[in-house]
């Protein structure tokens, strides 16, 4: 029995920051992953006589997104050079000489595994978040995570102070709570 | 206002400069008061450590989100999409 229904209209509310999320790691810039974001949604309305209900709507856009991700990277490639597989010792002509000392990595930078495991927090994060109230979760959002000021978030939507501290507080205690479960 | 009251704050007033200095907007007095509190209260120690923590983790998750503005353009071009339907 299929369970899930799909609702295009809730689609940028409920979901655009999570699959951004997903694909800005992947892509690694803004503009990318924005408009790859649009498109999943679009190829989504196209294919929605596909979608069986099985899976949550979620996860069904996650689908495409990957499909998206991959298209992206294909005619970046082909692009390049026809998909050919390039491996270059080092193309920087500024190090010379010494071959493998200038390759080893740096232990200071963020290391593949530090970088998923921020990703995983990232949308366990979002996952949280999705658990809020649509208002709280917008409002934390843009004040913490896109750093707008308080002045800023309260003539946009029309709320006083008070009201986005209560806001700002009931959502970082559901957070907290959340995180406490599914990360720590 | 006695100078009892302006040292002692109630629990809720804590939690509430607790928040507000997770973004840098609580003034140096109010951190005054709120360190007076958590020396001698365990639940605001308790919702503060939580509080940092959660402000730690966000920062070193990378998360990020898309501008309003933005989003409110790609929800018009969706519906703009779905009247094509």
């Amino acid at each position: 029995m299929p369970n899930n229904q799909l609702d295009p209209n809730k689609w940028i509310t409920l979901y655009a920051d999570y699959l951004f999320n997903y694909t800005i790691v992947r892509v690694k810039d803004r503009e990318t992953a924005q408009d790859l974001v649009q498109e999943t949604f679009f190829a989504g309305l196209k294919s929605m006589a596909n979608f069986k209900g099985e899976a949550s709507e979620r996860t069904w856009l996650i689908s495409i997104l990957k499909r998206k991700i991959i298209d992206y990277y294909r005619k970046i490639n082909s692009k390049k050079g026809q998909a050919e597989v390039r491996i270059n010792y080092n193309s920087d002509t500024e190090s010379e000489g010494d071959w493998l000392e200038e390759r080893v990595a740096d232990n200071y930078d963020k290391n593949a595994e530090d970088q998923i495991q921020n990703e995983e927090l990232g949308l366990a994060i979002e996952d949280c978040l999705d658990k809020l109230p649509e208002k709280q979760a917008a409002i934390f959002k843009m004040k913490t995570i896109l750093g707008y000021d308080t002045e800023t978030i309260c003539n946009e939507l029309n709320i006083t102070a008070s009201n986005l501290w209560v806001i700002i507080h009931r959502a970082r205690t559901a957070l907290s709570g959340c995180l406490e479960q599914n990360w720590y | 206002m006695s100078t009892k009251n302006k040292f002692f704050i109630s629990c809720e007033e804590a939690k509430h400069i607790c928040d507000k200095s997770q973004y840098g907007e609580a003034s140096f007095w109010e951190r005054v008061k709120l360190s007076v509190r958590l020396s001698w209260c365990r639940i605001t120690r308790g919702y503060s450590s939580k509080n940092n923590k959660l402000t730690k983790l966000v920062n070193k998750s990378d998360i990020d989100a898309i501008e309003k503005d933005k989003k409110d353009e790609m929800q018009r071009k969706l519906q703009e999409e779905m009247s094509k339907y």
